[in-house]
């Protein structure tokens, strides 16, 4: 651009130089003279020339450099200070020079599971799975609201996990969620899989409440704090389009619901206990106007003392289930329920254990029971590895004896800790 | 009619309770402040309990330390919050950190290799009293946005705070005089500015690299190398375990302090001042015990 540019000024100032010197030759004075005031003349021209094309390719850059590089935001405005302070502090804050900011908060978090030992369950894992991967793109949308996606890809499906906006600060103190969501029924059903005290889920959650996938659907979430003195409530409300593991609609009108209260206490500064309370209703698909209901109980007791949080800490969990599936001929009602725990014994060390019992929901007849022992292994805060004894005594099937174990690893943005 | 404006007091949350105490001095009694984690828990890890969420739906400024100190735990309390006034960016959001002096900012490639290393900077930085005044400004002058019938009442208070804290520095310079260059080994990087005010040398941490547990190879390593530099003094933190700092100790002959690196770390600590003194009066003696040797 620049090469052209000159190439084409320079002939067009040679002509307007001759023109000139022809112009002022009728009254010239001495050739000598006229050639040596000619050759200042010329100098001077060459230099204002010189100065004339630097400033108009300084233009064309300026043009040119948005496209490339864009000006950098102004630096954030030192805070008023008061007159008896000191001399106003040099800037401290992060440089903030390319596009880049504007990237959400990206992670990726592998999921490896192995197990060995004999189960003829159509659910049991492979010996070697790469069982997920699970990206994450978070960031603020705009002054009023946040997104979060959660992609997973497993080892025959990519999918969205969770792909929705929040606005936190909905008119009358709602905390509103628009896309796709695990549904608020419980403690288990909302977590990812990385998130879990376990290698697996529980059998409830298998056999009722519809296992990996669980309730996960499109939908619209609205949830309130109801102030009081005594506890923290929160109640939430969801409403679905009504296809998920468990429920399917037949037609566009059947929506699928999922109510949910959450109690909290501190006990003290280092125990708390959360307690909720979940509903879920939705059509099932067995016939045209067939439904499922999902009551749900959830205790969990913390205990994780602040002088030793790195160190020590003690979570006692339980989930109870109740399925009520109208079916073609006759309703199925069954129940469930887990009881775990973990206890950290050393900054990198956890021990836990759980108890499973569960009818299905299609054939109440049949109980599944079982029981878990793991020990999970911390190197850093991105990376853990857990065994697990696994025992299940099926209704149907012979008792299954495995040893479980799991790779979770973590790359990219620091996210928040589980709570 | 005027009594229940003179009631109006501005509701502060802060993450720590070093914040809190500034916000305490700055806003007195026109302001009500409550502080999320205690002065003896590891600020990095403190836990998202709805009960905090309870106290920052009320709150109408929120003062964080920054520097992804709070990231494990402050975002998801913020969303939840419910309150406008204290989203990012919002009025009510103050990150302390942006007037103050931040050390250990990385430069080059950063990985998780170097351990959970802090991208924009060191967030101890609380423990240089010239950044208390840094805070105590930024409060000062938010405050003043919130509630500006109370400016010159802020005004006062923060000359107050920052004749104190001046009188303070004087004590504490005198006091950490004699043992300019004087090399400490601590545990976490919890140190840099109280260290480069007090013109201390930070020889080497507990902490193989940020947030990563002692490793039998690196303990040995650095009880070589307080031995070789003649080390005596070690620093920790009272929310990490002693067994490993108490072994090195009985090896190098170095004294292990727990020191606390916040208000509230110890009973007496009540105020962001007092911080100083105390911890100033601890080191010293030490110091001056190991030079007696």
């Amino acid at each position: 651009m620049r090469a052209v540019f000159c190439s084409c000024v320079r002939p067009l100032f040679v002509l307007a130089l001759a023109a000139g010197a022809t112009a002022q030759e009728p009254s010239s004075p001495p050739v000598s003279e006229d050639v040596q005031r000619l050759e200042a003349e010329l100098a001077a021209l060459r230099q204002e020339f010189a100065a004339r094309l630097g400033a108009l390719e300084a233009q064309l850059a300026a043009l040119q450099a948005p496209v490339a590089a864009p000006a950098p935001p102004p630096a954030e405005a030192p805070a008023p200070v008061a007159p008896t302070a000191p001399a106003p502090a040099p800037n401290y804050s992060a440089p903030a020079g390319s596009s880049k900011v504007f990237n959400p908060d990206m992670a990726v978090i592998g999921n490896f599971l192995g197990a060995a030992g004999k189960n003829d369950s159509p659910n049991a894992p492979p010996s070697l799975e790469m069982s997920e991967a699970e990206a994450s793109f978070q960031a603020i949308v705009d002054p009023y609201a946040r997104a979060d996606f959660f992609l997973t890809f497993g080892p025959d499906e990519v999918g969205v996990e969770e792909g929705f906006i929040t606005f936190p600060t909905a008119p009358g103190g709602l905390l509103l969620k628009v896309g796709k969501m695990r549904d608020a029924f419980g403690k288990v059903n909302a977590m990812h899989s990385h998130v879990l005290p376990w290698t697996d889920r529980p059998l409830v959650v298998d056999n009722l409440v519809g296992g990996e996938d669980g309730l996960a659907d499109a939908g619209v979430s609205i949830s309130r704090l109801i102030q009081n003195r005594f506890l923290f409530l929160e109640a939430t409300g969801q409403v679905y389009q009504g296809n998920s593991a468990i429920f399917a609609a037949p037609e566009r009108k059947d929506l699928a619901y999922v109510g949910h209260l959450r109690a909290y206490r501190d006990l003290a500064e280092s125990s708390n206990l959360d307690f909720g309370g979940s509903f879920a209703y939705g059509h099932n698909g067995a016939t045209d106007d067939a439904t499922t209901r999902l009551w749900g109980a959830d205790l969990t007791f913390r205990w994780r003392p602040l002088r030793r949080a790195i160190y020590r800490r003690f979570i006692a969990r339980t989930e109870l289930v109740w399925s009520r599936r109208e079916g073609e001929a006759d309703t199925a009602n069954a129940f469930g329920w887990f009881g775990a725990a973990e206890y950290q014994f050393a900054r990198r060390w956890f021990a836990g254990a759980r108890y499973d019992r569960s009818e299905r929901a299609d054939d109440p007849s049949l109980t599944d029971e079982g029981g878990s022992l793991l020990l999970t292994w911390w190197p850093s805060e991105f990376s853990q590895i857990r065994g697990q004894f696994r025992r299940t005594d099926y209704a149907d099937r012979p008792t299954a004896n495995e040893l479980l174990f799991q790779f979770l690893f973590s790359i990219g943005a620091h996210g928040a800790h589980p709570f | 009619m005027l009594a229940p404006l003179l009631l109006l007091a501005v509701n502060v949350v802060a993450t720590t309770e070093d914040l809190a105490s500034i916000a305490r001095e700055v806003g007195g009694d026109k302001v009500k402040v409550d502080a999320l984690a205690r002065g003896y828990q590891d600020p990095h890890f403190v836990e998202a309990k709805p009960s905090f969420i309870f106290i920052m739906n009320k709150a109408d400024l929120l003062v964080f330390v920054g520097r992804e100190l709070e990231i494990g735990w402050l975002p998801p309390l913020v969303l939840q919050s419910r309150n406008p006034k204290i989203q990012p960016s919002a009025k009510g959001s103050l990150d302390a950190s942006l007037n103050a002096k931040i050390l250990e900012i990385p430069t080059g490639q950063i990985t998780r290799a170097m351990g959970d290393v802090h991208p924009q900077g060191n967030p101890h930085y609380w423990l240089d009293p010239n950044n208390g005044r840094r805070i105590a400004q930024a409060i000062q002058a938010k405050l003043a946005e919130l509630q500006p019938q109370d400016a010159a009442y802020f005004g006062e208070r923060y000359a107050d705070f920052d004749k104190r804290l001046a009188e303070g520095e004087k004590r504490w310079d005198a006091a950490m005089a004699p043992y300019k260059g004087t090399k400490i080994v601590t545990y976490h990087r919890s140190w840099p500015n109280f260290c480069e005010r007090f013109g201390l040398e930070v020889m080497g941490y507990v902490e193989p690299r940020p947030g990563i547990p002692p490793s039998p190879s690196h303990t040995l390593e650095l009880i070589a190398a307080m031995k070789s530099q003649g080390v005596k003094v070690l620093l920790v933190e009272p929310y990490f375990d002693l067994k490993t700092p108490n072994s090195i100790g009985r090896e190098t002959g170095a004294e292990v302090l727990t020191m606390p690196p916040s208000v509230g770390g110890e009973k007496e600590i009540t105020d962001y001042i007092k911080l100083f003194d105390y911890d100033v009066k601890l080191l010293g003696a030490a110091l001056a015990k190991a030079a007696g040797n």
